[in-house]
């Protein structure tokens, strides 16, 4: 085998590695609080809210996420008004672009997980809340969304690792991330095997990592539906409020 | 011209290629997913065999291919794969040279592979739903291997899968996409040349969209329907 | 405001009506409840007597009739299409911190330690100094017996403890009028004791006590008046020693009989 060239390739992509994890981290971050807003405006009741969300989710879901990014990065640039715009600062690049194009994406897939999560609150703790007086906001603070994310969190792990996957897409619109460098690599090598092989355990080692993490988080934030641990522990829980 | 003459089936239309593109979405991913049912058979038989080997190769397959870009599994497919012919091509004669492959077919082998994973995850859960007095009751009756598994076992683990089976295959079709890559002239292809001949991107992309939301509402309706079938007769009688 | 003046009821119930669609639940229900009352609600399920509590706290919205609460009516309006909703959030969600409620099923909040349960509404809703709640809080477990069961969650208790608990989450309140609805209703014979015997305890300190509930002994020996509802309506309205003795409602005289044995 041929380690200097492996050594070389493994280097060379992970020169991509802090792009691959920026939109990762950047699109998963604005595309949450997307998700939250969608997911409330199901919840508000209100007609037009209600059906705009579902309007939302049903394009972006049913749409093939390449699409979507094609559509704002290449699409918009159709119309003179938009390239006159303030707006073509942003939409003229490529990161922009892919960061934008994979928060909507992953926003419409998180709403769903969030309103799966809202709808498994029990509504006797709901309407227990109530009774003490809480206003709707508090209500949903304390109450409601600590449970929903909770119970929320395993669907939402599975949909991080989607969009570290997703985030190879970013290379076709000319950003070079682990994907695009692996492709420059191979354009210049031919050595298409080793070089793709080399950016997929780059991948993995991140889920992997990124999997630990959720499931880690998952154990902290749900002691309540572990079997019952040591007293000792039990009465540090208490000190620590 | 206006977006309706560019988008209909007059001389200067591109609705016809649209259409046909659409089609060979649908026939790209019919066939990965038909690969990805095969993988995804094996690899749940191995998932669930008593054999540590089998079920270790099972996890590994279902987490690597989860795991890594399914670009990135097209690309080594379809550029790995020349890259294999070419140098078997010059063991044999002697000469290099570059050799192409066919795109459909790796596209389809690359969406299938990943499938697969997906598949494999499905069938597993399907199979374990099946509640095992059935299993029980089948075998207390004489029946054992083939008989057991195509009379009892397949027809329930069919059964159970639909609804999961139903979100791999619009995972599928997202990711079919993604075959664009090589040349292949489905959907997304097909409106990436007629935005650049037309200089129209949103025009085509926005059509694209539309077909891909057709094609996937049409598979909601139809696995859904397949499922109140199968599922008759059971739960809420 | 007008506590310790025996003018101002505690709750007061004016021709309370309800329906579901076309069940009409309660038929036009009034009673005072004073400071220091400790009144059973008792009746047949079905009778209204748990939609009659829920009412009180706005749970459910009356469908007419009024709940007046130390003096303060709780405003209604009335929608287009006829239904009666809430006409002021704030002022329900002031008056409901100041009646607190214990439920069937417990409700604690499951992500939330015992003692962060109790904690919870004196520090987010009432805005009161931590500190000082915790102490208060601790004193509430360990006077409703599971002080050693404060870091625990709900799901790692007992019925019993879990409902003592929300006992200890609702007093946490400094409530003035305390709501129970069938809290012994969901638990296993052999947990109910504890729970009545803490009841018992509350109601000894002379709180103001509503409570719907099927045992017998607890209306008789503890509460000092009984509500009967049939089909609505109250049918039988005294304290438990005249009622007990010997109740001029026929349809009384039969519940009683039918859950003696019980």
């Amino acid at each position: 085998m041929d380690f200097a060239f492996y050594s070389e390739v493994i280097w060379r992509l992970l020169g991509g590695l802090p792009m691959t994890l920026n939109i990762a981290f950047v699109s998963v971050a604005v595309g949450g609080l997307f998700a939250v807003g969608l997911a409330l405006m199901q919840e508000s009741g209100v007609a037009p809210l209600v059906w705009i969300s579902r309007a939302y989710v049903f394009v972006f879901r049913g749409t093939p996420l390449l699409v979507q990014m094609f559509l704002i990065f290449y699409g918009l640039s159709q119309f003179p008004e938009i390239r006159a715009s303030w707006a073509w600062t942003y939409l003229r690049q490529p990161y922009f672009c892919a960061v934008l194009a994979l928060a909507m994406n992953t926003a419409a897939y998180t709403a769903e997980i969030l309103r799966g999560g809202l709808q498994s609150v029990p509504f006797g703790q709901i309407e227990a809340a109530r009774a003490c007086g809480m206003s709707r906001v508090t209500l949903y603070r304390r109450v409601v969304l600590p449970i929903a994310v909770r119970q929320a969190l395993p669907a939402y792990g599975t949909e991080l690792i989607l969009m570290v996957r997703a985030t190879a897409l970013a290379s076709i619109i000319t950003i070079m991330e682990i994907t695009g460098i692996a492709q420059k690599i191979n354009s210049e090598t031919f050595r298409a095997i080793e070089v793709f092989v080399c950016a997929g355990v780059i991948y993995l080692a991140i889920n992997f990592l990124l999997s630990r993490v959720v499931m880690a988080l998952e154990h902290w934030l749900t002691p309540h539906l572990r079997a019952m641990p040591h007293e000792q522990l039990l009465a540090k829980v208490g000190d620590k409020l | 011209m206006s977006a309706f003459e560019l988008l209909g089936f007059g001389e200067k239309g591109w609705g016809a290629l649209l259409l046909q593109a659409t089609a060979m979405t649908l026939a790209v991913t019919l066939t990965a997913f038909f690969f990805g049912g095969v993988f995804g058979a094996v690899v749940a038989r191995g998932k669930l065999s008593d054999s540590m080997v089998a079920r270790v190769a099972g996890d590994v397959y279902t987490t690597v291919l989860r795991g890594v870009p399914d670009l990135l599994v097209i690309y080594l497919l379809y550029f790995g794969g020349s890259q294999l012919l070419s140098s078997l091509y010059r063991l044999v004669t002697g000469e290099t040279g570059f050799i192409g492959i066919n795109a459909f077919l790796t596209g389809a082998m690359a969406v299938g592979v990943v499938s697969g994973a997906y598949q494999a995850e499905v069938f597993r859960g399907a199979y374990l739903a099946i509640p095992r007095g059935e299993i029980e009751a089948a075998r207390s009756v004489g029946m054992s291997g083939w008989t057991l598994f195509h009379r009892i076992v397949l027809p329930q683990v069919l059964r159970f899968a639909i609804p999961g089976l139903g979100n791999v295959w619009q995972l599928a079709l997202k990711e079919s996409a993604l075959i664009s890559v090589t040349g292949l002239v489905e959907l997304l292809r097909q409106s990436q040349v007629a935005s650049g001949s037309t200089r129209q991107p949103f025009v085509f992309y926005s059509a694209a969209a539309v077909l891909y939301l057709v094609l996937t509402s049409v598979s909601t309706w139809t696995f859904n329907k397949a499922e109140s079938t199968a599922m008759r007769g059971v739960r809420r009688a | 405001m007008a506590e310790g003046s025996a003018a101002v009821p505690a709750v007061s119930v004016r021709d309370l009506r309800k329906s579901f669609g076309a069940l009409e639940v309660l038929k036009g229900v009034s009673f005072d409840a004073h400071d220091g009352d400790v009144i059973s609600i008792l009746g047949a399920s079905g009778s209204g007597k748990s939609t009659l509590l829920r009412c009180i706290n706005m749970l459910e919205t009356p469908s007419a009739g009024d709940v007046v609460v130390a003096g303060e009516t709780i405003k209604l309006r009335q929608r287009r299409d006829g239904r009666v909703e809430p006409a002021d959030h704030r002022q329900i969600d002031r008056i409901r911190s100041g009646l607190s409620m214990v439920f069937q099923g417990f409700n604690l909040w499951s992500h939330m330690t015992v003692l962060q349960n109790v904690m919870e509404a004196p520090v987010h809703v009432q805005k009161r100094p931590k500190a000082e709640v915790r102490d208060e809080a601790m004193a509430l477990l360990a006077k409703v017996g599971i002080a050693d069961r404060a870091g625990y969650y709900p799901s790692h208790l007992s019925g019993g403890q879990q409902q003592r608990a929300a006992i200890a989450r609702a007093l946490a309140m400094k409530p003035k009028v305390m709501l129970f609805d069938e809290p012994t209703s969901a638990l296993d014979p052999e947990l109910v004791g504890e729970v009545l015997r803490v009841m018992r305890a509350i109601a000894e300190e002379g709180r103001t006590m509503l409570v719907v509930t099927h045992e017998m002994g607890f209306a008789r020996d503890v509460s000092n008046r009984v509500l009967f509802l049939h089909q609505g309506q109250i049918e039988a309205d005294g304290p438990p020693q005249e009622l007990f003795g010997a109740s001029k409602s026929e349809r009384f005289r039969q519940f009683i009989a039918r859950h003696a044995q019980g």
